[in-house]
Parts: structure tokens; sequence; C-alpha cells
């Protein structure tokens, strides 16, 4: 009976386990950009963000109903593990029709073959220039929406404090700045006045502290051919926005790591001056009504700097179906279409004519000065296929001078890995 | 087991009915030798084929590629054309200080983790081995952790270790407020015993299930015999336990090793290496070069040099535990 039983326990347990491969398997090429007739796959990064996954559908759903050729599938993916999903589908030749990329990597999948250049009926000309991603004079990727840094205060706190508030006419300077952490220190509401966002990690640090680095009159690259690092990223210029970096932690004005959710914080009075992004806008607004001001980055030498470009759309070189997915890339851009993903992001719209269609981004409207920081001081991050690589390094440099180590010497380590990184690459030349 | 064998041994009424069953026993072997042997043979490979399918899908093919992988300069994801390079992947990686950083973290990890995880699951499952009411529940409650996601794990300890967290609350709640505690994470110095701690909290319970099973394994006479000498507690785990758990400890130290070198996952999700390459692994290293980075070559060079690694350390401990005649 033993043995018998034995038997069947086995026989189960490889039973299942066949089963369990074969379903791996069958999940596996299903997963696969299966078009069959009519039908274009497109993938999206907001399964976690159910609002702007709602809009995206809304789009689909009435370009189906539209016409009668080609339906549109989508699949979201939840943002974080989105990046490795597709850079994972693309090694392994499934990439569907329509993808969704963060801006700064579009040259990245531009380069290794993955994206076709646009070929619209839209007039992309009109969009803000940090929605339509280029790389070798071609646009690759096209946007509804871009968001844009910005710090927040409460007016009454700035006025307690003595401090004048920045505006797009007179930004603060650096020394306006320490003046006004000072300030704001002085008054002994907050342990740390200033949240910069510290606890965030992954494109964020690229995103959010590389404008700073660009204001001080550095940069991730030289721009010129995108060959090296070398003085951009380790000269004095750069060793000072390091130098300086570190001295708001020093000083104790911000707290090396942030709490998880910088704006929370602001709302619950933990911080006097956050630095995020239009996103936060609505939220801050709602919660602190006329006494939200919303301010430009610190000029630290070059003038205010915020990074340009957010997700935006392209079509992939494998799609066999372009022309239609051309179609429907045109078809979505319509300015109704662009408000209504705007409107469920709270972001800025691509176009003027969407502007126009919601009310707090048409002129006076009261996200109007995102879209002006938008328009005004936008950087691209670098348009290299070097991208991803020098976020990564930048990323960790951060990290590592905020945690104390030798501004100098860790900014040359990372020059030291791009230079390298572009060099194994052949320049990243086509 | 010989136990389980016992009740049905009086079943028999008289010696004519117990001789038929023991003769055809004894004829068995000889008849059906020959084909019962080949159908074993061949059940055996079939319950193999699916886990030896599944090993060289996964485990062999993967292998042998990222091995030749790392003499090339392949990347994730490139329109150019994979070259061969020989060994530059590997003495870039020797030139370079994060390698020798995540190598010291990781001997650091397993130095502290070997002895200490083995040592704590070794007194848990002393203290359950005991038939007392309610022991089961003692078992469910050391083993609770193990079934939890090691990511899970990982993301709640990140709260619980966060400036005004709830160890630092404990901390200066049982201090009356004398001890401030560290960022945990966020401090060089603390980052790594902070993983330890956690590591070893999630983990002790498996391997407690496996002295537990080791010690179950120890025969009640044993015990009996050296009860009758009037040996002491100490004694009696000193020369009857201990001994009888050679093969469990081989065991234990082998798993317990080879799960603290390729330690990932907690450094994946709270601290990502930082900082300043504290907590920073050989492992995580390898999957930060071959995806973020997309250095599918760099990256297969780490998991070559990585391999060798494990391959030595297991081969040592190998040799340190045989069986010395």
């Amino acid at each position: 009976m033993n043995k018998k039983f034995t038997k069947i326990l086995a026989t189960s347990i490889a039973a299942a386990a066949l089963t369990a491969t074969l379903a791996g398997c069958g999940k596996g090429s299903a997963s696969s950009s299966t078009e069959g007739s009519g039908e274009i796959a497109l993938w999206t990064h907001n399964a976690g963000n159910p609002e702007e996954l709602a809009a995206v559908q809304k789009i689909v759903d009435s370009y189906n109903g539209s016409q009668d050729n080609v339906k549109i599938r989508i699949q979201a993916f939840p943002q974080d593990s989105y990046n490795d999903s597709v850079v994972s589908a693309a090694a392994a030749g499934n990439l569907p029709c329509i993808v969704d990329i963060d801006g700064p990597n579009v040259p990245n999948w531009a380069w290794a073959g993955y994206l076709k250049p646009l070929e619209l009926d839209a007039d992309l000309s009109k969009h803000l220039p940090s929605t339509v991603a280029e790389w070798d004079g071609k646009p690759y990727a096209v946007g509804y929406y871009d968001v844009a840094l910005a710090m927040m205060a409460r007016a009454s706190d700035l006025k307690a404090a003595g401090v004048r508030p920045a505006t797009m006419e007179k930004p603060w300077t650096k020394e306006e700045f320490q003046d006004a952490l000072s300030k704001l220190k002085a008054l002994g509401t907050w342990e740390h006045p200033l949240d910069l966002g510290t606890a965030g990690t992954g494109e964020w640090l690229p995103y959010g502290y590389s404008p700073l680095l660009q204001s001080f009159g550095g940069d991730l690259v030289n721009r010129d051919g995108f060959q090296s690092a070398e003085g951009a990223l380790n000269g004095d210029k750069a060793v000072e926005w390091a130098e300086w970096f570190r001295g708001l932690a020093d000083q104790g004005f911000m707290a090396k790591k942030s709490g998880k959710d910088s704006t929370q914080d602001f709302l619950n009075n933990k911080s006097a001056i956050v630095y995020t992004g239009s996103w936060a806008g609505d939220k801050a607004r709602a919660a602190l009504g006329d006494d939200l001001v919303v301010m430009p980055p610190v000029d630290l030498g070059e003038g205010p700097k915020i990074g340009g470009a957010s997700w935006q759309w392209g079509v992939t070189s494998g799609c066999s179906n372009a022309e239609a997915a051309m179609d429907y890339l045109s078809y979505s851009l319509k300015p109704e279409n662009i408000a209504a993903v705007a409107k469920a992001t709270g972001a800025i719209p691509a176009s003027e004519e969407a502007a126009a269609q919601i009310p707090a981004f048409a002129q006076g409207g009261a996200n109007r000065i995102f879209m002006d920081f938008s328009r005004e001081y936008a950087v691209m991050r670098p348009e290299t296929p070097a991208y991803p690589f020098i976020a990564t390094e930048y990323g960790k440099a951060v990290q590592d001078i905020l945690n104390g180590a030798d501004a100098k010497s860790t900014l040359d380590n990372a020059v030291k890995a791009i230079d390298a990184n572009i060099k194994s690459n052949g320049g990243y030349k086509n | 087991m010989a136990t389980a064998s016992l009740p049905t041994r009086p079943s028999p009424a008289t010696p004519e009915t117990a001789l038929p069953p023991s003769n055809a026993k004894g004829k068995a072997p000889k008849t059906h030798s020959r084909p019962g042997f080949r159908r074993e043979q061949l059940s055996g490979w079939g319950m193999i084929a699916p886990a030896a399918l599944l090993l060289l899908a996964f485990i062999f093919i993967p292998a042998v590629l990222g091995f030749g992988l790392a003499f090339t300069n392949a990347r994730l994801i490139s329109p150019r054309p994979v070259e061969f390079v020989g060994v530059e992947n590997f003495a870039r990686l020797f030139s370079d200080p994060t390698f020798y950083r995540a190598l010291l973290n990781v001997a650091y990890f397993t130095v502290v983790i070997v002895p200490v995880q083995s040592g704590l699951a070794l007194v848990m499952a002393l203290l359950i081995n005991k038939k007392f009411r309610g022991v089961n529940f003692f078992r469910t409650v050391y083993f609770l952790p193990v079934v939890t996601s090691m990511v899970v794990v990982s993301l709640l300890w990140l709260f619980m270790y966060r400036k005004d967290g709830l160890i630092n609350e404990i901390l200066a709640a049982v201090s009356f407020g004398l001890i401030d505690g560290p960022d945990w994470l966020g401090d060089p110095n603390t980052a790594m015993p902070a993983i330890i701690i956690l590591s070893i909290w999630q983990a002790a319970g498996f391997h407690m299930i496996i002295w537990l099973a080791g010690l179950q394994g120890i025969s009640g006479e044993l015990y009996e015999a050296s009860q009758l000498d009037g040996t002491s507690r100490w004694q009696q785990f000193r020369y009857v336990t201990w001994p009888g758990l050679f093969h469990t400890r081989s065991l234990v130290l082998v798993t317990i090793t080879i799960q603290a070198l390729g330690l990932f996952d907690q450094i994946s999700v709270m601290t990502q290496g930082g900082p300043m390459d504290s907590t920073t692994t050989i492992i995580y290293e390898a999957v930060q070069s071959g995806y973020r980075q997309q250095e599918t070559s760099y990256a297969s060079a780490i998991s070559l040099v990585f391999f060798v690694l494990v391959l030595i350390v297991s081969a040592v401990q190998r040799y340190l535990t045989r069986e010395k005649d």
C-alpha cells in the first residue's frame, strides 16, 4: 500500500510539473505579440495608474470604434518592471507594435533598431519640444504630456521667515536660496526645511538632480558628439555642484534620506520647501489653496533648469502593420485626446490646443506656470543611446556624494565608467 | 519504519498459511526481476525527465551560454555584432574597486550568517523537539517568516529600519529616550548588520526544520542508554546529539553558505547596494550591469567568477566535513 501511494504521489507530482512547464510555455508564446488578423498590441507602463490607463483605454476604444481595419489591444505593466519587460521582450524579439517609452530611453532603443521613425499625419511642430523624442534627426516617439519640476512652499511660511517668493522673472540665486534656508531653519518649525526627495531612486536621480548640475554649468556628458563625459561630469562646475548638494545635507537643510512621499510630508508640514514635479500640483493646491506658491528651481549660475521628456509612444520596427500603428498614433494625438490624458494625469498637455481645453492649463490657469517652466527651462536628458548607462552611473554618484563620498573621485569614477562604456560600444554610432 | 511493520506480523494465524507467502517472496526476485527491472528503470527515467528537462533548459544551457558570453562584448540590446574580446571583461572586473567591495560584503555577510543562523536554528530546533502542549504553535511561529516572501519581508523591515521607524521607536521607549537610533539602512556602518539581522530572522526557521529532522532521526535508545550512564544534559548533547547530527550539519552548512553567497533580494529591495557600496553584492552587481546597464557580457563575467568562488567554497566545505575513517 505504501509503495502504491508513493507511486501515485510521484506520478501526480510529475504530471503537475509537466503541466506547469507546458502552461509556462503556452503563456510565454501567448504573451508575445500574437497579432492576428487586424489586431495590434500596445504596451503601456501605467498599470499602477488607473486614471491614465482609463484615459488611454478610452482613446483606444474610440479608435477601434472609428474604423474596421484594426483593433488595438492594450497590455498594461506596472511602471517599476516596465522597462525590464520591454528590454527582455526586445532581446527575445517579441515586441508589440506600439510601446510606451520613457523619453530619455528613446535614442537607446532607436539605436538598437527596435523603433521605427515616426511618419504621422499630425503636425508635431506645435507640440512642446520636450514631448517629441528625436534621434539622428528623426522623430522616434511622441508624448501626450510632459511634466515639470518645481519648488513648492507655503506663502505664509516664506513671509514668516522674511523671504521673497521666487518668480520666473526673478528666480532665487544660490546665495538667496542659502539665505532663505537659513532663515526658514531658524524658525525652528522643521528639522529639515528643504525636501529634495533624496529618498528617490532609479530615474528620479538623473531626472531630479541633473538639472541642478546643469544649472551650475556642468552636464552628464559632453553633448558635442556624446563621446565622453570628461570635463562635463567631473569638471570644476560639477565638483562645485556636488559640494553644494552635499552641503545642503551637512548644514541640516535637508535630510540625507527624505521621507517616502515628499509631497505628503510637505502637506503634513514636515518641510517648508519641497522640490517635486507638476504631478503634485493639484494635490498641493487642493490642500493649501491660495497659500501654495509654485516657484521655479534655483538659478545656480546658468539659470533655472528642469528635466524634459516624460512617457512617449513609439512604433516598433518589427511591427507588421506599421501603417495602422502610425494611423492610431496620429488619431490619438488629437487635441481632445491629449487633453483627456493630461487631465487624467495632471500633467502638462503636449500642445497649446489641448491646453486650451483644460482650464487649469489654459492662459491664466492655476497650472499654467508648469507649462511655462517646461517651455523656458526644460533641458532634455542627453539624447544618446548611452543614456541608460549614464543614468545609472550618475544616480549612483549622487547617492554616494550624498552619503559623504569624495566629490571629485566619485565623479571621476563615473566619468571613467561612462567613457569606457561609450568606447566599448564604438561611440554608439550608427 | 521498523515499528510500522510490527502490527502486520501477528496476522497470519497458522504456520501453514504463513509459509506460502514467504515462498512467494523468495521466488519473486527470480521470476519478476528481468521485466520488472526494465520497467523500474523506465519509470525511473520518466520520473527524472521533468526535472532533468527543466534543469537543462533553465540551468545548464544558460550557464554554458553565460560562460561563452563572458568572453565576448555582447549587449542586452545592441545593433552591433557580438565580438570575441578575450579576457577584457575579466581585466575590467579585477580592476573595479566595487567588485572587491562586493566580495568583501559577501564574505562579511557569509561569515556572520553561517554560524549565527545555523546556531540559532539549532537552538530553536532543540526547543521545539520537546513534547509539551502547544509545541505545534511554536513550530508554526518559528517557521512563519520562511513562508513569507523575502521581498515582502524586506519591504516591511524597510519601514521598521527607518530613522523614525518601529525599531528606533522601541529603542527610544525602552531606554527612556536615551538611545537615538541611527538611520539603519542609510548609514554605511549599520546597513549590513541591519540586513544580516533581517536575513537571519527570515531564514532561520527553514534550517530549524532541517535540524529538527536530524534530531528526530537520532534513536531514543541512545538517550536512554546515556541516561542509564548518568550523563548530564550537556554531556547528552555533546556525546549523543551532536555526533548524531553529523550529516544534517554538513547539509545545513552547505545550504546556508550557498544561500548567503547569493545575497540579492534584500539588497535590491532595501538599499540598492548603497550607501556607498556598503551592501552591494556580487549577484547584485551582475544584475545591475546585466539589466540596468545592458552589459550582458560583463554580467556574465561576474557570474562566472561567482560560480568559481562558490565551487571553491563548497569544495573546501566538502573536504572539511568529509567522513574521516
